[in-house]
């Protein structure tokens, strides 16, 4: 009975990590940008969330379509504006520099929004199902589909459209795609967007389960970072599987070791990882 | 020994007459920009002249506060702590530099900045030994006034600050500091001409925490108490990355001037709006990266060219 309460939370919680990793993990492997925003990015889409449904009752799954755009729009503007002046620093200019623009949006959110926890209420309450007689609220369940749409919406575009090739085409070889024709400044911008997107619209899911707070945020980049080397960099199926195993690690850690551990427990792994394994589960050595 | 360790080595040591104004607030000023020299100079030893990312620094800062903390708790002196505070960190960099300095690039960034969390939620959870997230408090010290206790705490930081200058010297005029910039410059060759990097890195690493580790054990003792938020925080990081990118990376003056730079806008910023400090830090570290690639060093250089354009 425990284990398959475990296995279910495991997989509701691991969709939604996979979904929060899932555009760190593009940034990182099409940039090459360790994008400490972008835990910020899912906690402004959480307060977006809650601010449509408090405000103008809009229900988060409709919120979806205006935090997408919305973000997209952010995220290409900062990338054109901001991180295409020095995309080919060192790793530290750009880690330092995206850290520069957390705190600025960090101590934004903390300005307006205040510390306090706020939660997203939806009433009247969805309630809860029962599977394999284990009990899930409906509202959680919403949100791992929705996730797992947008996840699979972000492989379409990759996959489907051109400027989703594009991209694929300047991770692989940038020099090539130059080359090729395609440019790689505006690839650069549309690729920064798409994560951005992902994490406001990953950000509406959160305020459906978690406590919405600034002080949040550092907790969804720790995730993205544990997902990203656990299931290995720029690919969706690597975010997903790496998303559903850091949920199952820790639910098992929690319940074994307890939960004070579970955190402690993931970055040990991630640690672990990036030694023996730093390609990830599904990642392809060379593939960088 | 260069010039510009001499003029670092005379500036340490000028830097001592501070107390003779005897002012608290100086003195507390004059002690954090020890500690943020500390931290600066001892970031350089991995980030600056080895090259690798590191983001280790609050690990082992909060490592030596926790470390002299729970020995001052225990009844050990300070004079016992601190030094026990710095081996620990040295040892235990050591043997975690030997295994994570085998990254490179983002992937030891992400590797370094891991151990900050693991380091700090391990602290967080051994309640018995260092009181978890409520904190531990470290005993007075006897002393004989607020002013006498800031002179000694100021005396106490610049000591360990002369010791990272000192050591920062050495490490820049010795073979481990040309091996080092070696490995900056191409690991692979620097392999191949017969350098042993595992041990120059796992070297320097060791070296980089070990006065960290100090100032951090100095730092519990001065504010009485510290809790896994504080001393963990991941600014402790940033801060001297800061600092070094101000002054230019790789060299020891030029990265000593730029905590002392740092300090200073940091505390305009902190006394005037301490609403939005680090909404400003934020934009200071924006605006820098942006338009002041090499630190301060650039307007030297746009000095010599308007000098040259003119003369």
């Amino acid at each position: 009975m425990l284990a398959i309460q475990i296995l279910i939370n495991a997989l509701v919680l691991g969709c939604l990590y996979a979904c929060i990793a899932i555009g760190f993990s593009l940034v990182w492997g099409v940039l090459n940008v360790i994008n400490l925003i972008h835990g910020s990015f899912v906690v402004l889409g959480a307060y977006l969330g809650w601010a449509l449904y408090q405000w103008l009752g809009l229900l988060p799954w409709y919120a979806l379509l205006i935090a997408g755009p919305l973000f997209f729009v952010l995220g290409y503007g900062v990338q054109r504006a901001i991180l295409n002046r020095v995309i080919t620093a060192p790793v530290l200019v750009t880690l330092t520099l995206t850290f520069g623009l957390d705190l600025i949006l960090n101590n934004a959110m903390l300005y307006f929004f205040k510390a306090d926890y706020r939660k997203l209420i939806l009433v009247p309450p969805m309630g809860q199902v029962s599977l394999f007689g284990v009990v899930v609220p409906v509202d959680r369940l919403m949100a791992t589909a929705l996730a797992l749409v947008l996840t699979g919406l972000l492989y379409l575009i990759l996959r489907q459209t051109r400027v989703g090739r594009a991209i694929i085409a300047v991770r692989l070889d940038r020099d090539a795609a130059v080359l090729m024709g395609v440019d790689v400044r505006n690839i650069y911008a549309v690729a920064f967007g798409l994560g951005a997107a992902l994490a406001g619209t990953a950000g509406v899911l959160m305020a459906l389960i978690f406590p919405i707070s600034p002080l949040t945020s550092d907790g969804y980049l720790g995730k993205a970072f544990v997902v990203c080397v656990l299931g290995g960099l720029g690919s969706v199926s690597g975010a997903l599987a790496g998303g559903l195993l850091l949920a199952l690690i820790e639910g098992i850690g929690s319940a074994e070791i307890g939960p004070a551990h579970a955190t402690t427990l993931s970055f040990v792994l991630l640690i672990v990882f990036l030694i023996v394994r730093p390609q990830g589960l599904l990642g392809r050595r060379g593939f960088e | 020994m260069t010039r510009s360790a001499a003029i670092l080595l005379v500036l340490v040591a000028a830097y001592a007459v501070v107390p003779l104004f005897s002012d608290a607030y100086l003195l507390r000023l004059g002690t954090f920009a020890s500690l943020y020299a500390v931290l600066a100079l001892s970031w350089n030893i991995v980030g600056g002249f080895a090259g690798y990312p590191s983001f280790a620094t609050a690990a082992f800062f909060g490592f030596g506060a926790y470390t002299s903390g729970v020995l001052q708790a225990g009844g050990l002196p300070l004079g016992v702590s601190v030094p026990a505070a710095a081996l620990a960190s040295f040892v235990l960099a050591s043997a975690l530099g030997a295994v994570l300095l085998r990254l490179r690039g983002h992937y030891f960034a992400i590797a370094s900045l891991s151990l900050v969390e693991v380091f700090r939620e391990l602290v967080n959870n051994a309640t018995d030994l260092t009181g978890g997230g409520m904190g531990l408090n470290i005993p007075l010290s006897g002393s004989s006034g607020v002013l006498q206790d800031a002179t000694f705490f100021f005396y106490a930081m610049w000591a360990v600050l002369l010791a990272t200058a000192l050591m920062a010297t050495f490490v820049g005029a010795s073979k481990l500091g040309f091996g080092l910039v070696c490995i900056r410059q191409n690991e692979t060759a620097a392999t191949m001409v017969g350098l042993d990097t595992t041990l120059y890195k796992t070297i320097a690493f060791g070296l980089s925490a070990c006065f960290v580790g100090a100032s951090g054990g100095i730092y519990a003792a001065w504010v009485h108490y510290i809790d896994p938020s504080d001393v963990f925080d991941i600014l402790y990081s940033v801060k001297p990355i800061v600092m070094a990118l101000i002054g230019g990376l790789g060299s020891s003056l030029g990265v000593a001037i730029g905590a002392f730079v740092y300090l200073a806008l940091e505390e305009i910023v902190w006394r005037n709006y301490i609403q939005i400090h680090s909404g400003l830090l934020g934009l200071l570290i924006v605006v820098m990266l942006l338009f002041l690639p090499h630190g301060l060093m650039s307007f030297r250089g746009r000095l010599l060219r308007r000098i040259g354009r003119h003369g």
